[in-house]
């Protein structure tokens, strides 16, 4: 289980465009490194994130090694109904990870 | 020589043998990073060559325009491992008009891809924020894709001066 931290604004007025913003802890392992003994250590990353409300995909990202670890994510939406912004992150190994956020829009 | 006397002496013994040390750490630091760092002129082309084909496979056969995409990125970064980037795409963001993907894209790492991005019009705002990876002092190229079928692009330098892949592994 990676450790997430999610940022949406718990109320916001229907139609206002706010801010989300996702981290992940992960080590994004590029797979062009070495090790002190010469070996190759093989890729670990995150390779999609994907972002719901309300069950509608509203968000999608392809992430390639050149993200930084524990990659942080910010994007915007517009509010539209109360409800969850779930998240979802898939990667190497079978990595998944889901989140999710709950706003009121007044 | 006095109790004082003596004092100073070792103070600056120490100090000298300080300095002798932070300017071996210098001399191992300026020998380590272009034998680290080594790209040679063929790698370099090889890996434009190789983001010019990855932008060909985003994009296919149409025109790309420059405009309407900023890639916000600071100037000059110590750290290659973890770059602020943020990319904006001026587009109103309605159900007519909005952008459809966002796709980055770098020069001198050993992959062309960045990341992509889909976005709808429920966005609201085109305008996105991640940290990224650089491994040298490099242009980064944004390609926006509009519901209206083009194509547009921006980029924005960055000086590196310490680049990612260069870390010492524990």
């Amino acid at each position: 289980m990676a450790r997430t931290l999610i940022n949406v604004p718990p109320k916001a007025k229907r139609g206002d465009v706010i801010s989300v913003k996702t981290l992940i802890s992960h080590v994004m392992e590029s797979g062009y490194r070495h090790s002190t003994t010469g070996a190759a250590i093989p890729r670990d990353i995150i390779r999609s994130f994907a972002a719901s409300y309300n069950g509608a995909e509203i968000f999608r990202a392809e992430l390639y090694p050149a993200i930084a670890a524990n990659p942080f994510i910010s994007f915007h939406t517009v509010a539209t109904e109360s409800g969850t912004l779930e998240f979802k992150w898939e990667g190497d190994n079978g990595f998944a990870q889901t989140a999710s956020a709950k706003i009121t829009v007044e | 020589m006095t109790q004082h006397d003596r004092h100073r002496t070792t103070r600056r013994a120490a100090l000298r043998a300080a300095g002798a040390l932070a300017l071996g750490g210098a001399a191992v630091a300026v020998t380590r990073t272009p034998a680290a760092a080594q790209t040679s002129a063929a790698q370099e082309a090889a890996r434009k060559a190789a983001m010019q084909e990855a932008i060909r496979q985003v994009v296919g056969e149409a025109k790309v325009t420059e405009g309407k995409v900023t890639v916000d990125i600071p100037p000059l970064v110590e750290n290659g491992n973890t770059v602020p980037c943020t990319v904006v795409v001026d587009s109103p963001m309605t159900a007519a008009e909005h952008v459809k993907a966002i796709h980055v894209f770098n020069e001198k790492n050993p992959q062309p891809n960045v990341f992509s991005l889909q976005l709808g019009p429920r966005a609201g705002r085109a305008s996105v924020s991640t940290r990224i990876r650089l491994q040298d002092s490099q242009t980064i190229h944004a390609i926006a894709e509009l519901s209206d079928g083009s194509f547009w692009s921006g980029s924005a330098p960055v000086i590196i001066t310490l680049g990612a892949c260069l870390e010492d592994l524990i």
